[in-house]
């Protein structure tokens, strides 16, 4: 039950670096009439970043190489299937863990 | 705020007005003036958030492991979990300590790879720009990916946001995170590797999830364009990902295709 004093540095820079993002557009925004065009951009960032995120959890980035987790995208096809049927947040996770687990327990 | 109803009711124009006003179960298609009005409450944002927590409850007791596996204290592990609260930035954390990499290397590593919350928070600010600064301050501390895309999600169905529901989504969260992470580091080496229960996976099922939902709510002209975006997306992050960190990868891809999209917007 003890705190190092390097790891509670490194705890409290890290917080502030990571609050700083989160926080200043909430900052900045209020204070500013963004253009249109800007809203129109901002629009993009849900769909794009979402792509971006799920292509990132299929790829395994090494210092120097860049693979395809093929159990991840084999997993992914039959997830994207159930998340367009359902249309279902609770049941395409629980899906995907369950056939995750699967792929994992067989292969 | 005009600005912003009026670009969201562009997509819901189209699809909208076909559609008969008093029929009820078309509830989730059509956006009526009935349906923005509701004032969603913080047990609706509770409610909205708990399909996440298998994501949280599965990373974050992942994150408590390597973190007691990193030699951290419980008490360290929850102070991180509690302050710097983002998933992957707390393994990357973790895992510099271990190699006493310096203080200054690890920061700047967590401030790159928590950078693309600036772009969640610049999507979500313009619906919460009525409320006092301090409020601001306070929903936008909490946002994350998830959290996001649950928000996003409700923007892109023609929902109003509002204080209430996004506090109550961004707690449930946070507080599910905290007691995973430290749940994690004190029992961790009693509990069969997440991982191994397919558990990681909840990350990538809920994005894809999410996904699906934002895409939902498009007229088929609307859709194409975004397909075409996603196209371009994979790409980007393939080709960015040979030359970058995969976090660097996420922001700039983002911004470039988000661009592109405004470009060849008809």
């Amino acid at each position: 039950m003890t705190i190092q004093w390097t790891t509670l540095m490194v705890i409290i820079g890290c917080a502030l670096v990571t609050m700083i993002p989160r926080v200043l557009p909430f900052i900045v925004v209020r204070n500013l009439n963004l253009p249109e065009s800007v809203l129109k951009w901002l629009s993009y960032i849900p769909v794009c970043i979402l792509t971006a995120l799920v292509v990132e959890s299929l790829l395994i980035q090494n210092e120097d190489s860049l693979q395809i987790d093929w159990q991840a995208v084999i997993v992914f096809i039959p997830t994207l299937v159930i998340a367009i049927k359902t249309r279902s947040l609770s049941i395409t996770v629980i899906a995907g863990v369950i056939m995750m687990a699967l792929v994992r327990y067989f292969f | 705020m005009k600005d912003v109803q009026a670009i969201e009711e562009q997509p819901r124009g189209k699809s909208g007005e076909e559609q008969v006003p008093s029929s009820s179960n078309s509830a989730k298609e059509l956006y009526t003036s009935a349906e923005q009005q509701t004032e969603p409450t913080f047990a609706n944002g509770v409610r909205d958030g708990i399909p996440t927590l298998l994501g949280y409850i599965s990373i974050g007791l992942a994150a408590g492991i390597v973190g007691a596996a990193s030699h951290l204290s419980v008490v360290e592990v929850g102070l991180m979990s509690l302050l710097v609260y983002a998933g992957a930035a707390q393994f990357i954390i973790c895992a510099m300590l271990v190699v006493h990499t310096p203080i200054s290397a690890i920061i700047l590593t967590t401030f790159i790879v928590n950078l693309r919350n600036f772009l969640l928070s610049a999507t979500l600010a313009p619906h919460f720009t009525r409320y006092s600064l301090l409020r601001n301050m306070g929903i936008g501390l909490l946002v994350t990916d998830e959290s996001f895309g649950v928000a996003a999600g409700r923007i892109a169905q023609g929902k109003s946001l509002n204080d209430r529901w996004m506090n109550g989504l961004n707690l449930t969260a946070y507080a599910s995170w905290i007691v995973s992470c430290v749940v994690g580091a004190m029992f961790g080496s009693w509990i069969a590797d997440p991982e191994q229960l397919g558990m990681d996976y909840a990350l990538t099922g809920m994005f894809v999830a999410l996904l699906v939902l934002q895409l939902g709510h498009l007229a088929s002209e609307k859709l194409k364009h975004y397909l075409r975006l996603m196209v371009y997306m994979v790409i980007a992050m393939l080709l960015l990902s040979l030359v970058v960190s995969s976090q660097l990868a996420v922001i700039i891809a983002t911004v470039i295709v988000a661009t592109i999209g405004v470009v060849t917007e008809k």
